[in-house]
C-alpha cells in the first residue's frame, strides 16, 4: 500500500478489499466494483490520492474499452512494464479506484491501463492525470440511460479544451470521437467505420456531413477526416512508415480495429509495435468474451456480448454464413438499456438460413423482430436450455451485458 | 398490383405498387424508428400487395408521390435539420396528404408535425403545421413504458410502447388525441399523440407498429383504401404487447419486484 497515504485512505483501502473478497466468495463475480464504492464510501478522494504517480493510460470508447485495454496491457507487459488494470470491466470511479489498490502488486505498479465508461473519462482524468488517452469510438448506446451520442463528445471535448497538452491516441474515423479530441495533442490512427448512422451530422457545425466510403467531410464547416499515414488495411496496421501485420487469436474484425488502437498506443509509449503485436495474438478470452460455457452434452456453447447496434451489427457481420446454431439472448434492465427498441437498427437479416433461437427476457422482442426480417426462430427465455436444443455442433450465444454476466460468472 | 378503392384519387390508381417512405432515417431514426416502415412493407406484402421501402435521403427533397409518410424519433440536433428540410419540402407532404397519402410520425417526428417546438435550450423549431399542436420543452424526460388507450373511434385495443422524451405538447382546439394515457407521460396532459384523417402522430418507440400490429394495419387501410385487411399471424406481436402491457401495469409488491430487477440486474 502507498506509504503516503493517511490513516482513514489505509482503513478505507483495508475494508474495500475485504468487501471485495467477500463478494466473490459469495459468487457475486469479481468484486471489484463493490470493494470501490466501499473504498470511496469512507474515503471519498481516495481516487485523487492513489490515481497519481504512475503512467497512467486511460481507454475509452462505446465499444471495444475491455478488450482494447486488455491487449494493450499485454503489450506493456510483455515489454517489462508491471500494470494495474480494472480487468473485469468496473470502469466508474469505483471500478478505477479498486483496480489501482487491489493489492500489493496493483498498488506497487510502475503503470497502470484503466478502460473509463465515457461519461466518468473527465472525472477520472482530473482525477489520475493520465499520460495517454485512447478514443475508440462513439455510437447511440442505451439511449434511456446515457443520453445521446453528441452529449458525450461535448463533454470530451469540453474535458480536453481544459488539458489541450494532454496526448491522445484517436480513432480517426469516428467523427464524433475527432471532434471531441481535437483541443488535445492527438496521434491518429484510421481504423475504419464499422458503424456510422450516428455521424450523419457534423459534430462540429450541425450541417449535413458527406459521406465517401471511409472519408467524410462538412462542406459548410469544412471538418474533415484528419490527415494522418497511420491507418488499418485489412489486417495490416500502417503506422508512419511501418507494418504490423495483426494476427490474433481473438475474433471479428471489431477486435482487429481494438488491437490497432492498442498497438498504436503502445508505439506511442515507446513500445515496438510489432513486439506489441505479437503479445496480443495469444489472448483468446476477454473477461468472458468468447468464453465457453458448457451444454452438458458434451459440446460448449461461446459466449459473445453485445451491448448496442454497432456490437451487434459487427457480431452479426461475422455471424453470417458460418455453419452455427445462434442464441440471441436479450435483456432490458437498467445495464442493458431499458428500451430494446434498438433491435429493429440491427440488420438481424444476416441471420438468414442459420438456426436461430430468441431468448433472454426479451425473447419476444427480438422473435417480432427476426419475423419481420424474414428469420425464422424458435423462443426459449433460457439462454443455455435454447443453445442444448439447437443441433449444430458450434453454438454461438450472442447476449445483452445482463445476459453476459450471468453466463459467464462462473468464468470469471 | 394491389386493389385499389373506388374512391381513391386518379394519382394513386396510376401506380402499381405501395409506396412506404422513411424520411431522414439518418437524422430520425434513433430509435429503432426504422421498423415501423419495415412493419408497414411487410404487413403489406403478406397481404399480396407490391410494396417497398422508399428511404427519403436527408438533404433531398422529399417527394410528393409516396402513398405512406413514417418518421421517427431523433436527437436534438438531427431534428433542428429535419425540421429545415421538412420544411423546405412542406409542399409536397401537404400536395400528397390531399392526393390520398397517410403520415404516420413518433417522437421527435411527430413533434414536427405542429406548428412549433420551443425546445428547452430557447430555441424555437417550426413545424409542418399538418396538424394544431405545440411542443415546448419540458422539466425533465419522460422515460419508461406506456399503455395508450386509444380513441374508441378507431376500434383497437391499447396501445404499448416505450417513450424517451423532454416535449410537452398541446393540442388546439381542431386536433385530437390518439388516446388516453394509461401508464406513462404521452403529451404530459393524460393524452398521446394526435390524430387526424390519414394522420397520426406519437410519443410511442418500441417500435410501436412492431408492438402493435392493429395500428399498422389502421394505417394500411388508410392508405390502400381496403375495408378490411386479410388477417396475419399475429400471435408474437399480441404476446409481446400483453408481456409489455403487464409490466407495464403492475402494481404493489409485483411493481416493486420488477423495478428492483431492472436496476439490479
Amino acid at each position: 500500500m502507498n506509504p503516503h497515504l493517511d490513516a482513514r485512505a489505509r482503513f478505507a483501502v483495508t475494508l474495500g478489499r475485504w468487501a471485495g473478497r467477500v463478494s466473490r466468495a459469495a459468487g457475486r463475480g469479481a468484486g471489484t466494483q463493490v470493494s470501490g464504492r466501499v473504498m470511496l464510501a469512507v474515503a471519498p478522494d481516495l481516487l485523487d490520492r492513489v490515481g497519481p504517480g504512475r503512467a497512467t493510460v486511460i481507454v475509452s470508447a462505446t465499444n471495444g474499452k475491455t478488450t482494447t485495454t486488455r491487449l494493450l496491457t499485454e503489450a506493456l507487459r510483455a515489454a517489462g512494464r508491471t500494470v494495474a488494470t480494472n480487468h473485469t470491466g468496473a470502469n466508474m470511479a469505483s471500478g478505477v479506484t479498486a483496480a489501482l489498490v487491489a493489492d500489493p502488486v496493483a498498488a506497487a505498479a510502475d503503470t497502470a491501463v484503466l478502460e473509463v465508461d465515457e461519461r466518468w473519462v473527465p472525472r477520472v482524468v482530473d482525477a489520475v492525470g493520465p499520460d495517454l488517452l485512447l478514443l475508440g469510438n462513439l455510437s447511440r448506446d442505451q439511449l434511456d440511460r446515457m443520453g445521446e451520442v453528441r452529449a458525450v463528445a461535448r463533454r470530451w471535448r469540453t474535458m480536453l479544451e481544459a488539458h489541450p497538452s494532454l496526448r491522445v491516441v484517436a480513432n480517426a474515423s469516428d467523427p464524433n470521437v475527432v471532434w471531441s479530441a481535437s483541443p488535445a495533442t492527438v496521434t491518429w490512427v484510421a481504423l475504419g467505420s464499422a458503424w456510422n448512422d450516428d455521424a450523419a451530422v457534423c459534430p462540429q457545425c450541425a450541417a449535413l456531413l458527406s459521406w465517401d466510403r471511409d472519408d467524410y467531410r462538412c462542406s459548410t464547416c469544412g471538418f474533415s477526416r484528419p490527415d494522418t499515414p497511420n491507418r488499418l488495411d485489412g489486417d495490416t496496421l500502417v503506422l508512419e512508415d511501418e507494418k504490423i501485420h495483426l494476427a490474433l487469436s481473438l475474433p471479428g474484425r471489431w477486435n482487429v480495429m481494438n488491437a490497432a488502437l492498442a498497438v498504436t498506443a503502445a508505439h506511442t509509449l515507446g513500445v515496438d509495435p510489432s513486439r506489441a503485436a505479437a503479445a496480443m495474438r495469444d489472448v483468446e478470452i476477454v473477461s468472458g468474451r468468447f468464453a465457453p460455457v458448457a451444454l452438458g452434452d458434451g459440446r460448449h456453447a461461446r459466449v459473445l456480448l453485445a451491448k448496442n447496434p454497432a456490437g451487434w451489427t459487427e457480431v452479426l457481420r461475422w455471424l453470417s454464413g458460418r455453419d452455427a446454431g445462434v442464441v440471441l439472448a436479450v435483456n432490458a434492465h437498467l445495464a442493458d438499456g431499458r428500451d430494446p427498441s434498438w433491435l429493429w437498427d440491427v440488420p438481424f437479416e444476416l441471420l438468414a438460413g442459420l438456426s436461430v433461437t430468441a431468448s433472454g427476457e426479451r425473447a419476444l422482442d427480438v422473435a417480432v423482430r427476426l419475423d419481420y426480417g424474414g428469420v425464422r426462430c424458435r423462443i426459449e427465455p433460457d439462454p443455455t436450455r435454447a443453445a442444448r436444443a439447437l443441433p449444430e455442433r458450434d453454438v454461438v450465444i450472442v447476449a445483452s451485458y445482463t445476459q453476459f454476466t450471468a453466463l459467464t460468472r462462473r468464468s470469471w | 398490383m394491389y386493389p385499389v378503392h373506388a374512391a381513391e384519387p386518379a394519382v394513386t390508381m396510376s401506380r402499381t405498387a405501395l409506396r412506404v417512405g422513411l424520411v431522414f432515417p439518418t437524422l430520425l431514426g434513433t430509435y429503432g424508428d426504422r421498423g415501423n416502415a419495415v412493419v408497414l412493407v411487410e404487413r403489406a406484402r403478406r397481404r399480396g400487395y407490391a410494396a417497398e421501402l422508399v428511404d427519403v435521403a436527408a438533404g433531398t427533397p422529399v417527394p410528393d408521390s409516396l402513398d405512406v409518410y413514417v418518421l421517427g424519433g431523433g436527437e436534438d440536433e438531427q431534428q433542428v435539420m429535419a425540421s429545415d428540410g421538412l420544411r423546405a419540402s412542406s409542399g409536397a407532404l401537404t400536395r400528397a396528404r390531399d392526393t390520398g397519402a397517410v403520415v404516420f410520425a413518433v417522437c421527435a417526428g411527430y413533434q414536427l408535425l405542429g406548428h412549433r417546438y420551443e425546445t428547452g435550450a430557447g430555441v424555437t423549431l417550426d413545424g409542418l403545421g399538418l396538424a394544431d399542436m405545440t411542443t415546448t420543452g419540458g422539466p425533465d424526460r419522460l422515460i419508461g413504458e406506456v399503455v395508450v388507450d386509444v380513441d374508441p373511434a378507431l376500434g383497437i385495443d391499447a396501445l404499448s410502447g416505450f417513450e424517451n422524451h423532454s416535449g410537452r405538447t398541446t393540442l388546439g382546439r381542431d386536433a385530437r388525441p390518439l388516446g388516453t394515457v394509461r401508464v406513462g407521460g404521452g403529451n404530459g396532459d393524460g393524452h398521446d399523440g394526435v390524430l387526424a384523417p390519414r394522420l397520426v402522430g406519437t410519443y410511442l418507440h418500441g417500435p410501436v407498429l412492431a408492438r402493435n400490429p392493429a395500428l399498422a394495419d389502421l394505417l394500411l387501410r388508410w392508405a390502400t383504401g381496403a375495408d378490411t385487411l386479410a388477417p396475419l399471424d399475429d400471435a408474437r406481436p399480441h404476446a409481446l404487447a400483453r408481456e409489455r402491457i403487464a409490466a407495464a401495469t403492475a402494481t404493489g409488491w409485483r411493481a416493486r419486484v420488477r423495478d428492483w430487477r431492472l436496476a439490479h440486474g
